[in-house]
């Protein structure tokens, strides 16, 4: 076996195969593997372009221009339901991967169902919160910590709004399609994509939300 | 790669023996694998709340706790959600993060110094207003 044989797997997936099983040896991966790896970097990127909203927040969060802060606008009840359903939201996601996996159209279907109204009330949740903001004068163009609080916020609730689409996408294309080997690629893909916006919620929580209420 | 030539090669490659029999044992341990995640990430989002106004923790440690405990909760993401591991079938899915880590790190980091140091270097906003008059 060359020492290339075994040396890519496809992200998100368990490697249920035995090693040498898996790679045939001097054969490429198969499309699965790169295109599950072409979407990792593209999630990565992202967080890359994350980390630039990351660091212009932590640079202007003292940047208020006289305006309130974060101590006195947060809810953190609200903050902790948001959470939860994106938690929950993300196990839900894994078990239709899982259902995928097994060619389970209703498991899948009742899977994905779910991860969506979570998806979907995290981000009525989000957009309250917003709306209340910016009812009370305390939108973006309060301060510069406002702006960077909207802007880094909202651009993961645009994500998380774009997965939505994306999901219902999926769910439609399995009734109409089945698992097709291109299908279950795009699932692929989507799992990938709405755990790595878990991944940059926790981060948000973290930095954003709980750092500004510490004593 | 033609559509046929892909589902041939998926059944060899991504249909292997545990894949294959997905329906009993293999769904039983996959389903483990999540719920492994979600219990510990919960426990760790829920110490994060905790923490945060407990008073259990020095105060001026608390932010420090806090991060410690958002990079835990995204490394039990990574394990128990994305499957990533450090086994040699995922030497380059973790390679691409390890680059990634370093460029966000660059980024964070890199931005947090050199803006903290110019305004350390600035004049206070007040001269500036006194200059102006």
């Amino acid at each position: 076996m060359s020492a290339y044989a075994i040396d890519s797997d496809r992200i998100g997936e368990e490697a249920l195969e035995s090693p040498s099983a898996a790679r045939s040896a001097g054969g490429p991966a198969s499309k699965r593997v790169y295109v599950g790896y072409g979407f990792w970097i593209f999630i990565l990127s992202d967080m890359v372009m994350f980390s630039a909203f990351f660091a212009a927040y932590a640079v202007l969060a003292e940047a208020r221009a006289g305006g309130p802060g974060g101590r006195q606008l947060f809810d953190l009840t609200n903050v902790a339901w948001e959470t939860g359903c994106l938690l929950v939201s993300s196990f839900a996601c894994g078990m239709a991967s899982l259902a995928a996996a097994s060619r389970n159209a209703l498991w899948f279907q009742v899977a994905m169902a779910v991860t969506f109204v979570l998806g979907a009330a995290f981000l009525g949740l989000e957009l309250s919160e917003f709306a209340g903001l910016t009812a009370q004068g305390d939108g973006p163009q309060r301060s510069a910590f406002l702006s960077a609080f909207f802007t880094l916020v909202g651009c993961h609730g645009l994500h998380i709004t774009a997965g939505l689409l994306w999901l219902l996408t999926m769910m439609a294309q399995v009734v109409a399609k089945g698992f097709r080997a291109d299908i279950l690629r795009r699932i692929l893909c989507f799992t990938l994509f709405w755990h790595a916006l878990d991944i940059i919620w926790v981060a948000i929580f973290t930095v954003v939300y709980l750092m500004e209420k510490t004593p | 790669m033609s559509e046929a030539s892909d589902r041939l090669a998926g059944a060899e490659l991504n249909l292997a023996p545990g894949d294959e029999q997905l329906d009993g044992n293999g769904v039983a341990v996959g389903v483990r694998g999540y719920v492994i995640g979600l219990v510990l990430a919960a426990g760790l989002t829920a110490a994060s709340f905790y923490f945060c106004f407990s008073g259990l923790i020095y105060a001026p440690a608390v932010p420090a706790a806090l991060i410690a405990l958002a990079v835990a909760q995204m490394g039990v993401h990574l394990v128990f959600f994305l499957h990533l591991t450090t086994g040699p079938d995922n030497t380059n899915n973790a390679l691409a993060l390890a680059f990634g880590v370093l460029i966000v790190t660059l980024v964070i980091g890199g931005s947090l110094w050199i803006m903290a140091n110019l305004s350390h270097n600035m004049l206070p906003m007040s001269r500036v207003l006194e200059m102006q008059r």
